[in-house]
């Protein structure tokens, strides 16, 4: 059940964007297509949706092989980054244009409509039309109107793309909670990681049209599976040529230790709660070093100083 | 109203009356000239009653052809791509670039006595329906094509993935947007055929109660000295132009009011 790709490939004229792709997403759950721009990720959504279809390879939605099945039979809800409102109707007619065009009666596509409406929290805007909605609401909208006709699973392409970072982060925890209440298996894209690791379950992280690594945010942080990976769910420092270490897991010391670095301050940038240490190691390297404040407060740490630094944790990814 | 600004309206406004109104309310006044009366007896002349009819009958079904073959042709300049599409592209200005009575004579070639292809026309109704479609082919075409380059391509995926096929997007999603666009091209072709004379003169034949439009019959009276019964049928062309751009306005403006 669930959603499975199998060895899905891509080709773009000279540009290989899927390269033999295989993904499985289990029944129900909530997962992020994670990657740089050009990383493929857009292009396996819209090959699952059906909107493309793939040059070789084949697509499972729900136990079904709809490899080659175009959008409108798969059962498939699709949300756009630029949202694909309906301009010339209003809200209600927009959520109402799937169960419309399946020619359901009338009091129940009334009935339906409603409900999503309240879902989304657009209760009170059922007659405005799409031009007078923020992008926030014109991205809930969109959910309801891809919700309205039930669809086997979800697709989102980068949803929250276009909209401002508040309102963004808003709408993340929003659509964790909605995935809570009516379980349709979700996939979205994202460039994001900040994004994938708070609202997905799984997180697939491609890069340049194959995939790198499945898992849990924590299982991708914590035990990245290569370099790339590593890089791109959380800031790095690169200590040698294959070791990598985090910014919070190098230690700052005043006096030299077993194993410390000599280092100097060139800079400190107060986060909040943390503060970015940045520093300029004997060999020329340049680290960052991620503490608490009051850390740094009981260091007297200041900028052009001298101290002592080393990993306590690190990654070996041999080239 | 800073000065600057009461200047260029006065300029907008002056030019306006020099250049369209004061001759409007030139042709308005002589109409009437000989008393309402005349007035009355020109427009109601059977003659001119025929012309006029015919002129609005062909106009009404010229505007019809247009709105379905313009919006045909402006769908597969944007949608479509084949070898030679920007020479295509070019042509549908040529009847804007010709001067009608080049255009008329074409015609006349082509569909008249020594027709090469052994189609002849000339001297019928339907030589008048062939001369307006041809002088008024790019008003919806190059009126749709734009909106269609602009529409959101989203909107159609987004109605596919909700399970609707080519034709129901078409008729629900990509027409309602292309309405307002297609209502002010169908009012400018309807417009020019209404009033439309180089094109007609010669393939028509102008033989009046049958082939005669009004703008040749208004032609004629004043060739024959009633300037008078001229300018009552051409008040009344006017009105029905009139009539026509402000009805259509308000109709784009209704389905405007809730674009974007």
């Amino acid at each position: 059940m669930g959603i499975s790709a199998h060895d899905v490939t891509k080709r773009f004229g000279d540009f290989q964007a899927l390269d033999r792709v295989s993904v499985d997403v289990p029944d129900g759950s909530l997962t992020a297509l994670l990657g740089p721009s050009g990383s493929g990720k857009s292009t396996l959504l819209r090959i699952i949706s059906g909107l493309d279809q793939p040059d070789s390879g084949s697509v499972v939605i729900a136990g079904r092989d709809v490899t080659g099945l175009p959008a409108q039979k798969r059962g498939v809800g699709f949300v756009f980054q630029h949202y694909a409102a309906f301009k010339h109707m209003t809200v209600e007619q927009n959520v109402a244009f799937g169960l419309k065009i399946r020619k359901r009666p009338k009091d129940q596509i009334r009935a339906r409509v409603h409900e999503l409406l309240g879902l989304v929290q657009l209760g009170g805007l059922a007659g405005r039309y799409p031009s007078q909605l923020s992008g926030g609401q014109r991205q809930r909208m969109a959910l309801a109107r891809a919700l309205a006709v039930e669809p086997e699973v979800l697709l989102l392409d980068e949803p929250f793309g276009a909209l401002d970072a508040r309102v963004r982060k808003d709408l993340r925890q929003w659509l964790r909670e909605l995935h809570e209440q009516v379980h349709v298996t979700t996939i979205f894209v994202t460039h994001d990681q900040e994004e994938a690791m708070e609202v997905a379950q799984q997180i697939v992280v491609m890069n340049e049209g194959r995939v790198e690594q499945v898992g849990g945010p924590r299982d991708l942080y914590e035990h990245p599976a290569n370099r790339f990976v590593m890089g791109f769910v959380g800031p790095v420092n690169h200590l040698g040529d294959d070791e990598l270490v985090r910014p919070h897991d190098i230690e700052v010391m005043r006096e030299p230790a077993d194993t410390t670095t000599r280092a100097m301050i060139e800079r400190i940038v107060h986060l909040g709660f943390e503060v970015r240490v940045e520093l300029l190691l004997d060999d020329g390297r340049q680290v960052q070093a991620q503490i608490t404040r009051e850390q740094a407060e009981d260091l007297g740490l200041q900028a052009g100083q001298l101290v002592f630094v080393r990993p306590s944790r690190s990654m070996v990814f041999t080239s | 109203m800073p000065s600057g600004q009461l200047f260029t309206r006065g300029l907008a406004v002056a030019w306006l009356s020099v250049i369209v109104l004061i001759p409007l309310a030139a042709v308005v006044a002589r109409s009437t000239e000989d008393g309402l009366g005349a007035f009355w007896t020109s427009v109601t002349n059977p003659q001119a009653v025929a012309a006029l009819k015919l002129t609005l009958l062909v106009s009404v079904v010229v505007v019809l052809v247009n709105a379905v073959t313009g919006t045909l042709i402006a769908w597969v300049l944007v949608r479509d791509d084949f070898r030679g599409k920007s020479v295509v592209n070019s042509i549908i200005d040529l009847p804007f670039a010709l001067p009608t009575i080049v255009a008329g004579l074409t015609l006349l070639a082509l569909y008249g006595s020594k027709s090469p292809v052994g189609i002849n026309v000339a001297y019928t109704q339907v030589a008048v329906l062939l001369a307006l479609l041809f002088v008024t082919l790019p008003f919806v075409v190059r009126a749709v094509q734009p909106v269609l380059l602009e529409l959101d391509r989203d909107m159609e995926e987004a109605a596919a993935s909700l399970g609707a096929g080519g034709l129901t997007t078409f008729r629900r999603i990509i027409f309602p947007n292309l309405v307002p666009a297609l209502l002010a091209g169908t009012a400018l072709g309807f417009a020019r055929s209404v009033g439309e004379f180089g094109s007609i003169v010669l393939i028509s034949g102008n033989i009046p109660f049958d082939t005669e439009v009004a703008s040749v019959f208004i032609f004629g009276q004043i060739e024959t000295d009633n300037v008078t019964g001229a300018a009552a049928v051409s008040v009344v062309l006017l009105a029905i132009s009139v009539l026509l751009l402000t009805g259509i306005a308000a109709l784009g403006r209704w389905g405007a009011k809730h674009e974007r």
